[in-house]
């Protein structure tokens, strides 16, 4: 990991140092906090930064610092795990199409392609307007809304992979398919679907966070960053930093983690956005 | 030629029966929980036989595949339905909104599409030096931001600061030229932004793997200045990648409008169905979210057509 | 005089500017007007590095980092992208090794051919134009005339070489520069095509450099050989004195690389191990006749026996990698029947059991694509050994080790994982890994084709020897025909998907022949510089297609000895001629001798 680490550019090293931060703040914020998420401490509410409160207070008088702290959680775990298993299951899933029936493949890639037809933002409301908006629910309808991107990408290298001598060798071998999958396929697709794992965490981290900005996410008493950034818009006028620091706070995630996939990937490749 | 147009039908085919599938979906999802949807209309408080009438005029006693058909032979025909929250007809509803969606990403598009394939090229022909670099480390960074930052950002400069611009997107009946422009600058330019990011990044990957062909080198060896064989060699060839690129970035628009028109105040489709979902408002959101679907298939399959339109050895019969 | 080009301690680095690698060290020699130079080595020789620094030009991530490139007056390593530009094209030009890769694939051929003389404005496009017509027609070039209406992917590939001839001659430069041009080619399309160049060549006393890796290609076209080995030269002679009397002792080594002997030793007869009667197969959907969809291989049937190799040749499209595949299960045969140590063999792999798996083992032509990068060497020879033979643990360390002697390795290699091992390593691990399951046959399919000669002698050597010690039968698929005559007991003849001729390996060191392999063995360069010029010129190939009905002989567009009326109408009986081997053809045996 350390060779990894000292083999990057500046901006891959920036990008894992806050990436190390942030994870940090998630594991052990609401400790770190000088006063409770809830609480209440000062009568005047959108406090600039500086004073007493180190980035002033949100509407109703909370400490920012402390709701951003308490907060960081829900942006950075609810998104790990929904991009874990939208990747292991689109991975899992395109391993067994990779090996199997030219047939099944097809129908199983056919079935995936339509559901990446509908936008991940559309899915995602109508969902919410069938099942709700609680921690769970949330986690299910994320991991679902990217797990086809995922499929398409690691069946696409694993079809690559699947068509290379070595894994023919193997069939004429007498080699079952699991063999093939795990054994064969499996570790050469690892390293890029890793960089796919990262990316998907940027999508979820955003795509959860302009839920809770419309209102449809984390709900209250609990609070994710974007529902941080919903709750206090009325100190736009004023340029509260109660606004404005969650939202920069959200940024400098998804960047630090493109940064590094980036540099792992070495250079400029492609990232798409949305699926 | 033949085969070209076998191929076009074959995908237009395939687009249809996608579209087919997407209905099923998010019919099936938003029809799903008991949750009643009679029982929403008249509230809590209302007796259970005007719960039951109710149920019978909007036909929800049917067995869930025949609401289905029913819905999608409305749909096909124009009808999409009544609007639990204010009784209007859906597709009233969506069509007074529709044409203001459609200019705000019509603008964006517009601006966004030829800014970004010229900033994809310049970087694909400089790979590698400084501006390429630069290039790629500022692109990567505003594919990654959410719009709302980018848009509080934006309302809090121009507006707030500078009082350049509104901060809510409003046209008065009366509007000349400049009051659109006013309304429509900081909503366009949050789309913009991140929209060319993502499709620079995604033309100079199509340059980039032409100008790698050996007919590229050829081209150069020949005498060809880099200009030229860029301009002439490498780019026709990769219309096809490009237009591709393009109209996949341009169904993010679908998802980035949502939010742009939440905080603008601005009257598309896209606030229309976050209230839908707020008022879970069944039958507006299932067609707000049948148009966005169909929109995004038609970009696929534009991407799709160009791809093959592209590919000499098709377009020869050869 | 002074010399046309000369090039004066030329030094090519690569890598990062920081720790640069050297890759060419300080080549030096010259060419006067006129001449041809032949640049020869095997991979990593920098000899098409140093053809293109004539042009100027370096591959990314390489530069010129020292010495001069003369060409007259202008040093090339010394210039401007500008004047570069200005010169490329038009002083000095380039034939690149594929055609179909160096056409633009979607502008039509004659608009790429005369781009070179409209950029430097040289003459107008009429008059360029109609250059190019003749230049056709000089390269002998089907239809000149309309040739260059067509877009790269409607010609066949030898076509295309040479239109890349024409595209490179228009400005009437000074200097060509012919990279490994008929490397890609098959060799019956390539004698025609270096007539073509060489006659190009003389006839405007335009200087060239030639680059190759076949000694035998080179000594039909060069008046100068430069032996490169690692980025530096070993020796600069013409070609008469290469030929006859070799100074330095790494051209002595590839000279014998390529010269076979042609003597096959008398094997006992053995019983046979492997039995494949009238198998007939292709891709696509079985239609209701029962045939396939694209047909590829019809009625072909041979014997292997125990510790014997049978040879089967062919060129591309000859069917062998098909037969091939379904030898080893991949492609179910559509007709015929397959027995393996007497044993009916199923024909889908998915039907085999174990032991019959474990009794066919195939080695591939490309050792960077047959092994698992992410796996190490001791897994990929290990695991056959497991699978078949239940070994674990210490045995099966020891038996991996062994393996690895008996392809001649390291034993340390075992820990390694196989991406920084050269081509031959690669190969000889395939080959372990074949052994490993104790196979009594042995698929070779062009294992030898992908590799530089001199690695490739020492791997059929090994296969020899192989064969020798463990009495293995080896079915040897190459489109090679002299490896294929030194190496093999039996030789099979494919073209199109039939078998045209069959016999042992001693009847195929004379005539009479079936006429493809005639064409073939005729089509093989040998270090004769006479050669060349003794050939005749072959009718190009038309690409008729082969429909199911097609049992009439499939050689017969291009045939030169074909008895009109008779072989258009009826198929081709077999004959068994005094040599023993069996053909398929009308003519018999004296008809036959005559051509």
């Amino acid at each position: 990991m350390m060779s990894v680490f000292k083999s990057m550019p500046v901006s891959g090293k920036l990008g894992s140092a806050l990436v190390a931060f942030w994870l940090f703040i998630a594991l052990f914020g609401p400790w770190l906090a000088p006063h409770t998420a809830s609480e209440i401490v000062a009568y005047d509410v959108f406090e600039p930064i500086g004073g007493e409160y180190v980035l002033g207070t949100d509407y109703i008088g909370r400490d920012v610092f402390s709701r951003i702290l308490d907060g960081t959680r829900f942006t950075i775990f609810i998104p790990l795990l929904a991009a874990a298993l939208a990747c292991s299951v689109g991975t899992l899933i395109a391993l067994y199409s990779a090996v199997s029936h030219p047939r099944t493949d097809e129908i199983i890639a056919r079935f995936m392609d339509a559901l990446i037809s509908i936008p991940s933002k559309i899915f995602s409301l109508v969902m919410i307007a069938a099942f709700g908006s609680s921690v769970p629910i949330l986690l299910t309808i994320t991991a679902i809304s990217y797990m086809p991107g995922s499929f398409r990408i690691a069946r696409a290298l694993a079809v690559n992979v699947a068509s290379m001598d070595f894994v023919t060798v193997a069939r004429t071998r007498g080699e079952s398919r699991l063999y093939l999958a795990v054994k064969e396929i499996l570790p050469n697709i690892l390293h890029p679907m890793l960089a796919d794992f990262g990316l998907r965490f940027v999508f979820v981290v955003l795509l959860l966070s302009s839920l809770s900005f419309l209102g449809l996410g984390v709900q209250p008493p609990e609070a994710d960053l974007g529902s941080l950034v919903r709750e206090n818009i009325s100190g736009l006028a004023e340029g509260a930093p109660a606004v404005i620091v969650p939202a920069i706070a959200i940024a400098t995630i998804t960047i630090a983690v493109n940064l590094v996939i980036d540099s792992v990937r070495g250079g400029a490749t492609y990232a798409a956005k949305g699926k | 030629m033949k085969v070209i147009f076998q191929l076009i039908l074959k995908r237009i085919g395939l687009s249809l029966i996608t579209l087919l599938i997407v209905s099923t979906v998010v019919f099936f999802i938003a029809n799903l929980l008991p949750g009643d949807a009679a029982q929403e209309m008249l509230g809590q408080s209302a007796t259970p036989e005007a719960v039951a009438a109710l149920r019978d005029a909007y036909g929800l006693n049917d067995p869930p595949l025949t609401r289905y058909a029913k819905w999608l032979g409305g749909l096909v025909t124009g009808d999409a339905g009544t609007s639990l929250a204010n009784s209007r007809p859906v597709s009233e509803l969506i069509s007074s909104r529709l044409s203001q969606s459609l200019l705000l990403a019509g603008l964006t598009a517009v601006i966004a599409v030829p800014f970004a394939m010229v900033l994809g090229i310049v970087a694909a022909m400089h790979s590698g030096r400084r501006i390429d670099k630069i290039m790629n480390i500022a692109t990567l960074s505003m594919v990654a931001v959410p719009e709302f930052l980018l848009a509080t950002i934006f309302v809090l400069v121009f507006a707030v600061e500078l009082n350049w611009l509104p901060s809510l997107s409003y046209i008065p009946s009366d509007a000349g030229l400049y009051d659109y422009f006013r309304a429509f600058a900081l909503p366009v330019a949050t789309l913009c932004i991140v929209l060319s990011a993502q499709m620079a990044r995604m033309t100079r990957a199509a340059v980039l793997e032409q100008l790698s062909q050996p007919y590229v080198e050829m081209a150069l060896l020949k005498g060809s200045p880099l200009s030229r064989a860029v301009l002439r060699h490498a780019l026709p060839n990769a219309v096809g990648p490009i237009v591709n690129a393009v109209a996949l970035s341009l169904s993010y628009l679908l998802g980035g409008v949502v939010i742009v028109e939440v905080i603008f105040n601005y009257p598309g489709v896209a606030s229309l169905m976050v209230d839908a979902v707020t008022n879970r408002d069944m039958p507006l959101l299932q067609a707000c979210a049948m148009l966005f679907c169909t929109g995004y298939l038609i970009l696929v399959l534009i991407a799709d057509l160009a791809a093959i339109l592209a590919n000499p050895k098709l377009r020869t019969g050869g | 005089m002074t010399a046309h080009i000369i090039v004066d301690n030329l030094q090519v680095q690569a890598g990062s500017p920081e720790q640069p690698v050297t890759i060419v060290h300080n080549v030096s020699f010259s060419l006067q007007r006129g001449e041809v130079l032949a640049l020869i080595g095997e991979s990593g020789s920098g000899k098409t590095t140093i053809a293109l620094t004539m042009l100027g030009y370096a591959r990314p991530g390489c530069w010129i980092s020292g010495g001069a490139v003369m060409v007259g007056n202008d040093n090339m390593a010394d210039k401007t992208d500008a004047q570069l530009a200005t010169l490329r094209g038009r002083k000095v030009a380039y034939v690149a090794q594929s055609a179909a890769a160096a056409f633009n694939p979607s502008r039509r051929i004659m608009d790429q051919v005369v781009e070179s003389a409209l950029m430097h404005g040289v003459m107008s496009r009429k008059a360029a134009e109609e250059k190019a017509v003749k230049l056709f027609a000089q390269l002998s070039l089907p239809s000149p005339d309309t040739i260059g209406k067509r877009y790269p992917h409607e010609v066949s590939g030898g076509q295309l070489q040479r239109l890349m001839a024409a595209m490179a001659l228009i400005c009437d430069p000074e200097l060509v520069i012919f990279d490994e041009p008929t490397t890609a080619l098959d060799v019956t399309t390539q004698v025609d095509v270096l007539k073509a160049f060489k006659a190009a060549v003389k006839a405007t006393n335009t200087t060239a450099v030639y680059v190759s890796h076949d000694l035998a290609v080179v000594a039909q076209m060069a008046d100068r050989i430069l032996v490169l080995q690692q980025g530096r030269v070993m020796e600069n002679n013409p070609t008469t004195k290469i030929l006859s009397d070799a100074e330095h002792p790494y051209t002595r080594q590839l000279l014998s690389a390529v010269q076979h002997s042609d003597i096959v030793q008398n094997k006992a007869d053995s019983d046979v191990v492997l039995e494949i009667a009238n198998i007939e197969a292709g891709y696509g959907r079985i239609k209701p006749d029962g045939r396939p969809e694209i047909p590829i291989l019809s009625d072909v049937s041979m014997k292997v026996r125990r510790g014997q190799t049978v040879g089967i040749i062919g060129e591309s499209g000859s069917g062998k990698s098909t037969f091939a595949r379904v030898i080893a299960g991949l492609l179910p045969a559509t007709n015929g029947y397959m027995q393996l140590n007497k044993r009916e063999l199923l024909s889908a792999i998915a039907d085999r059991d174990k032991k019959e798996c474990q009794h066919i083992q195939m080695v591939f032509q490309n050792a960077d694509t047959a092994l698992n990068p992410a796996h190490k060497v001791g897994d990929i020879l290990g695991r056959p050994l497991t699978l078949f033979h239940g070994l674990t643990g210490a045995a099966r360390k020891q038996r991996v080790a062994e393996l690895l002697e008996l392809v001649k390795l390291p034993v340390e290699l075992a820990d390694r994982k196989c991406g920084a091992l050269s081509g031959g390593q690669k190969q000889r691990i395939n080959l372990a890994r074949a052994l490993a399951a104790e196979p009594s046959v042995i698929l070779c399919d062009e294992v030898t084709s992908a590799l530089d000669t001199v690695v490739a002698a020492a791997i059929l050597e090994l296969l020899e020897e192989l064969q020798a010690r463990l009495n293995i039968a080896i079915v040897f698929i190459s489109h090679d025909i002299s490896t294929v005559k030194h190496l093999c007991d039996e030789v099979v003849v494919l073209y199109k998907g039939s078998k045209v001729e069959h016999g042992s390996g001693k009847s195929f060191a004379s005539a009479p022949y079936h006429p493809y392999t005639d064409l073939l063995v005729s089509s093989v360069p040998t270090l004769d510089p006479e050669w060349l010029d003794s050939r005749n010129r072959d009718q190009e190939a038309r690409n008729i297609p082969i429909t199911n009905s097609d049992s009439l002989c499939r050689f017969r567009d291009r045939c030169t000895v074909k008895l009109n009326g008779l072989c258009d109408s009826e198929a081709p009986p077999s004959r068994k001629l005094s040599s023993g081997k069996s053909v398929l053809c009308h003519r018999d045996e004296a008809m036959l001798s005559y051509s």
